[in-house]
């Protein structure tokens, strides 16, 4: 950990201010960024503490959604009664990741800005690119059974690890966000970003930005729906694939889906061809199977982590058929409907 | 009759006790040693090395010496000197090579090799200065593949002390040859490290008169202190070391770590106190368990007779210590067989010298080797447990010695009985539930039984309380908790006027914490001592008027029990301990003894062997497709000789059998050899299981009186717990789905196929 001004500011307009600058961190939770501050992986020389603002908060909003706010704890989250009701998916999507204690301090905010889990980039003994630009990929040949199957590119192959983020992807929520050029809304998909080449850039934030909430669209997805995590232990873990599936049926024909990967790719994963062939057609698996080929297509396995690819696609299946059937699955029996 | 409902339940052996030291730990007040506040102390930061192999060319330590509060930063160039020779490296466990030496030279032998350390008034500082040294190497060629490391394997001419080799018998590659059933596969463990909660930590309180106390997490405070007073030349009354608690070990602390020797080198260097903590990727950069290559061929009538045992393995080693495992010889004790052969090596990468960790060779030999067994059962078309029992060896079928006792016939039972194991269905994927295969897969378990030479005063008051002191540890095992009961065993006291201390190398001597061997050495040394008090009370007696118990010739004749000497033979005549003492104006009575094999028992080790056996069985649920297991019951039967305390004795093997399940799920380290560095050096990428993984566990204790084992009839149960769960669940596995795993862990890709 290096040394670092800090700032407490409490108000909006103030923490902007502060959080101009090169070398700033917004600082929310913690669970995240100070374990990389320790590490010697995030080197801010600034630290600007946003708890104290006032965007704690879950609203409605006035199209008929939800509004997360950005300080809003994934525990809060996840048990409010109107998430709860509504949007189903993203509750359990936040109780399948980390542990009770985490989900308590981690925020909302932070949750979809939080860093990969690539060990490379956790280790500052050796290279990467997301890291320290230029330095290589240390991932690429070597120990990769996390990493990303799709998306990637020669720079880098890290995965975002938030399940949040997932459920959030395939709800089409919208992210909040202020800087010192004012407000932008930002769809989810774009959001976050491919590493291309440049791999140390995570999501489209521009410098100073900060994310003051997330809003759910009205549409709730509370019947059939999923989020399917398959992980190396039963809890507390990151997910080697996730599923997030967001379902509406028609008599007995799917009117719209949207499907999201998570552990794959540096984004939460979603392609519309894969969820336009399911349109209008009646649940069974073999159609499943052929959404879950397209949103696959190009997959691409780096070694260790060849098999996160029929990984993903039995479970794109599975999640689709708990989706189908009304049985999503469960967070807390770890039994796989 | 007489009624016995409302006599005092006397507590002794045998008796559940709560740990006596549980308060303590769950109300802080217990301190582990990076948590002693000692003023004016140093914070020593370790600056890890990257590269594997080569030397370090140049380090540049300007920016770190210009933070403010930094005081020195040690390397290779300014340590102090420190003797030549080996010799005065070696520890208690005298591992052949040359022990490791942070900061020694420019040479580097493994990723992660501390290369400096800064000290600081403030751990901030010290951190932030460790992050600015900056360390220019020149790498050699390294390597960390085990695999690859195989083509270098070989066997030490100078063997580790506690290496047995294998004996050998018949032909077995002649047997093989003929037998009508064969069963020839190759198995694999990867490598695992300790991982124990607390990070290995050092807090030097320098007196300033010459003296020092080192608060050190080890396993064996005297071995680590003589280790450093051979190394920087203090005496034993100079140089105090106190492990008092520690936060689990599981072997990583049976040598000393580089923490402590860098912290004493720096207080010694500095002429202050010194504190460093190891982070938690430093506790991959030493002790692991070996990785493991074990190919078995088994021979068998058609009946599934043993005719043959072939064990060929090779565990890895660093290139500067021959760290050896026993592997082969488990199955070879445990099984008949007329015919059997084993071969050892092991194989050096560049990393730390690999390490003893819970049930060090049994818990990778046995496991693997039952794996085979099981397979050779699906092939013979016998049930596993069957398959077991026709193969049953009544005397150790390797060293053809009888066993003390071997009671695994009635482990065997009791657990199948409390497992149902007779309601299984013999062909695999045969059990379903829903999407779920159910698989039902045993093991049998072995480990040694051991006793070494121990020492335990016992000091009694006036006001009738006891304490019992010795220089043994408690890594988590609950010693202190087992001494307490054979001191309230032997002089009849309530556990609550009973204290005890241990940890601090001033005690009564103590040999290091490992071998499931503490509660059998410790316990016979309180009982001698408690046994020499209660000699002197009862000559005190003598000066109790009248004289009750003058028919008392030894304490063999009186009982001990609620504070009181009551006669045998005339319960109505007794004297209480306080009385005695007072008459023979005693304030303390106080004895220390030393407990330890003698030459019978020596010769008796010679003649017979001493062994743990256990038999695990063990369901799993898998959901095919996706290659999820759940470990839903696991019923371990052991067969431990005499179990002292039931409560922290069934702790002992729920913990052994957690971490079976992470052998057999979860446990792995993972190597990049391009950079001969461990990657997944954390806690959320080195996986072991969590709540959600651990089911239902049930612990059997069989009933096995063996007064020759150890002097309590002890055996131990620290290890056994471990050893075969892994192959249970393996077994399971294969029970369920069909599919064969011979290489642990068997992690959640493994299982989903293509």
């Amino acid at each position: 950990m290096i040394r670092f001004d800090y700032a407490r500011p409490t108000d909006l307009a103030e923490a902007v201010r502060e959080g101009s600058g090169e070398q700033v961190a917004y600082l929310a939770g913690g669970t995240n960024l100070v374990d990389l501050m320790k590490e010697n992986v995030a080197r801010p020389t600034r630290v600007v503490d946003i708890t104290r603002l006032p965007l704690a908060d879950i609203q409605e909003t006035e199209a008929g959604g939800l509004r997360l706010g950005a300080l809003a704890t994934n525990t809060e989250t996840a048990y409010d009664e109107r998430v709860r009701a509504r949007y189903p998916l993203l509750s359990s999507a936040i109780l399948a990741g980390a542990t009770a204690q985490l989900r308590n301090a981690a925020t909302n905010g932070g949750n979809i800005n939080q860093r990969t889990r690539c060990y490379y980039f956790y280790d500052v003994g050796t290279p990467c690119n997301k890291r320290a630009p230029g330095q290589g990929c240390g991932a690429l040949g070597e120990v990769n059974r996390i990493h990303a199957i799709l998306g990637t590119s020669p720079q880098c192959i890290a995965t975002h690890p938030s399940d949040m983020a997932v459920a959030l992807a395939a709800l089409k929520a919208e992210v909040r966000v202020t800087g010192a050029e004012g407000d932008r809304v930002i769809p989810f998909s774009d959001y976050h970003r491919l590493p291309s080449d440049e791999p140390w850039r995570d999501n489209t934030l521009r410098p100073g930005e900060l994310v003051t909430g997330i809003d759910l669209p009205p549409e709730e997805f509370s019947t059939n729906y999923s989020y399917l995590k398959l992980r190396d232990r039963l809890s507390y873990a990151f997910a080697l694939v996730s599923v997030a599936v967001a379902m509406r049926l028609e008599e007995n024909r799917i009117a719209e889906v949207r499907i999201a990967l998570g552990g794959v790719a540096h984004k939460p994963w979603r392609r519309e061809e894969a969820e336009d062939i399911l349109l209008g057609v009646s649940p069974d698996r073999e159609a499943f199977g052929r959404a879950a080929e397209v949103l696959l297509d190009g997959a691409k396995g780096q070694g260790a982590n060849d098999f996160k690819i029929p990984m993903a696609r039995k479970a794109i299946v599975r999640a689709l058929e708990q989706a189908a059937a009304g049985t999503p699955q469960s967070q807390t029996d770890k039994r796989i409907a | 009759m007489p009624d016995t409902r409302h006599e005092p339940i006397r507590v002794g052996i045998g008796t559940p006790l709560d740990r006596v030291d549980g308060p303590d730990k769950v109300t802080g007040q217990a301190h582990y040693a990076a948590e002693y506040a000692v003023p004016n102390m140093l914070y020593g930061v370790i600056v890890s090395g990257r590269i594997a192999r080569g030397r370090i060319t140049g380090i540049d330590e300007t920016a770190a010496r210009a933070v403010p509060g930094v005081v020195e930063v040690l390397t290779h160039r300014n340590r102090p000197s420190t003797p030549w020779l080996d010799r005065n490296y070696k520890d208690e466990l005298n591992i052949p090579g040359d022990p490791f030496r942070a900061l020694e030279s420019e040479h580097i032998l493994f990723s992660g090799q501390p290369v400096a350390l800064v000290l600081a008034e403030t751990f901030e500082a010290a951190r932030f200065a460790a992050s600015l040294v900056d360390v220019s190497y020149e790498a050699a060629a390294h390597n960390i593949d085990f695999e690859a490391s195989l083509a270098e394997r070989f066997l030490p001419s100078k063997k580790r002390n506690s290496y047995h080799p294998p004996k050998n018998h018949g032909d077995a590659d002649a047997a093989f040859a003929a037998a009508e059933l064969k069963h020839e596969a190759r198995y694999h463990l990867a490598t695992e490290h300790h991982n124990p909660m607390e990070m290995h930590a050092t807090t030097v309180d320098w007196h300033g008169d010459g003296t020092l106390t080192v608060y050190d997490k080890n396993q064996g405070s005297q071995g680590v202190q003589s280790y450093l007073c051979n190394i920087f030349g203090f005496s034993k009354k100079e140089l105090r070391v106190v492990n008092a608690f520690v936060g689990g070990a599981f072997g990583s602390g049976l040598r000393p770590q580089y923490q402590v020797y860098l912290a004493v080198m720096a207080a010694k260097h500095t002429q202050r106190s010194v504190r460093v903590v190891m982070t938690r990727q430093q506790m991959f950069t030493h002790a692991h368990r070996p990785e493991a290559d074990y190919t078995i061929r088994l021979g068998a009538e058609a009946t599934g007779k043993l005719t043959s045992i072939d064990g060929d393995a090779t565990t890895s080693t660093s290139r500067f210590e021959n760290n050896m495992e026993d592997i082969v010889i488990w199955g070879m004790i445990n099984y008949a067989s007329p015919n059997m052969k084993g071969e050892y090596c092991v194989a050096p990468r560049d990393t730390y010298t690999s390490a003893d960790m819970r049930a060090p060779g049994a818990a990778t030999g046995m496991t693997l080797f039952e794996i085979a067994m099981d397979e050779l059962a699906y092939k013979a078309k016998v049930d596993p447990l069957d398959f077991r029992l026709l193969n049953y060896s009544d005397i150790d079928a390797m060293y053809r010695t009888p066993f003390t006792s071997k009671a695994l016939r009635e482990a065997y039972r009791d657990g199948a009985a409390a497992f149902g194991w007779d309601s299984r269905s013999p062909e695999p994927r045969s059990m379903k539930e829903g999407r779920e295969l159910i698989g039902w897969g045993m093991a049998t378990g072995l480990w040694t039984a051991e006793f070494v030479k121990t020492s335990a005063k016992a000091k009694l008051t006036a006001d009738g309380r006891l304490e019992i002191t010795s220089a043994t540890s408690d890594i988590g095992t609950g010693t202190g908790t087992v001494l307490v009961l054979v001191a309230a065993d032997t002089l009849g006291l309530p556990p609550d006027r009973i204290s005890v201390r241990i940890g601090d190398s001033d005690l009564p001597h103590s040999p290091v914490q490992g071998g499931s061997r503490a509660a059998a050495s410790g316990g016979a040394a309180v009982q001698l001592a408690c046994e020499a008090v209660g000699k002197r009370l009862l000559k005190a007696a003598e000066k109790v008027d009248g004289q009750p118990l003058h028919a008392a010739r030894s304490i063999e004749d009186v009982i001990f029990a609620d504070g009181r000497m009551i006669l045998k033979s005339d319960p109505s005549k007794a004297v209480s301990c306080a009385d005695a003492m007072q008459a023979a104006g005693l304030e303390v009575i106080e004895e220390e003894q030393t407990a330890q094999p003698g030459l019978a028992d020596r010769i008796s080790q010679m003649t017979r062997s001493r062994n743990v056996h256990s038999a695990v069985f063990a369901e799993v649920r898998v959901d095919e497709e996706l290659g999820q297991i759940r470990v839903t019951r696991i019923v371990n039967a052991v067969a431990a000789g005499r179990i002292i305390n039931p409560k922290t004795a069934r702790s002992q093997i729920l913990g052994g059998v957690v971490m079976g399940m992470g052998m057999a799920l979860h446990e792995e380290t993972l190597g990049d050899n391009r950079l001969g560095r461990w990657m997944n050096h954390n806690l959320a990428e080195y996986h072991i299981p969590v709540n959600a993984d651990v089911h239902d566990i049930q612990v059997i204790f069989v009933d096995e009186p063996d007064p020759d084992v150890t002097p309590l009839g002890v055996k131990g149960v620290g290890e056994i717990g471990i050893v075969s769960t892994a192959a249970a669940i393996a077994n399971a596995i294969f029970h369920a789905t069909g599919q064969r795993h011979r290489s642990l862990p068997i992690t959640i890709d493994k299982l989903i196929g293509t």
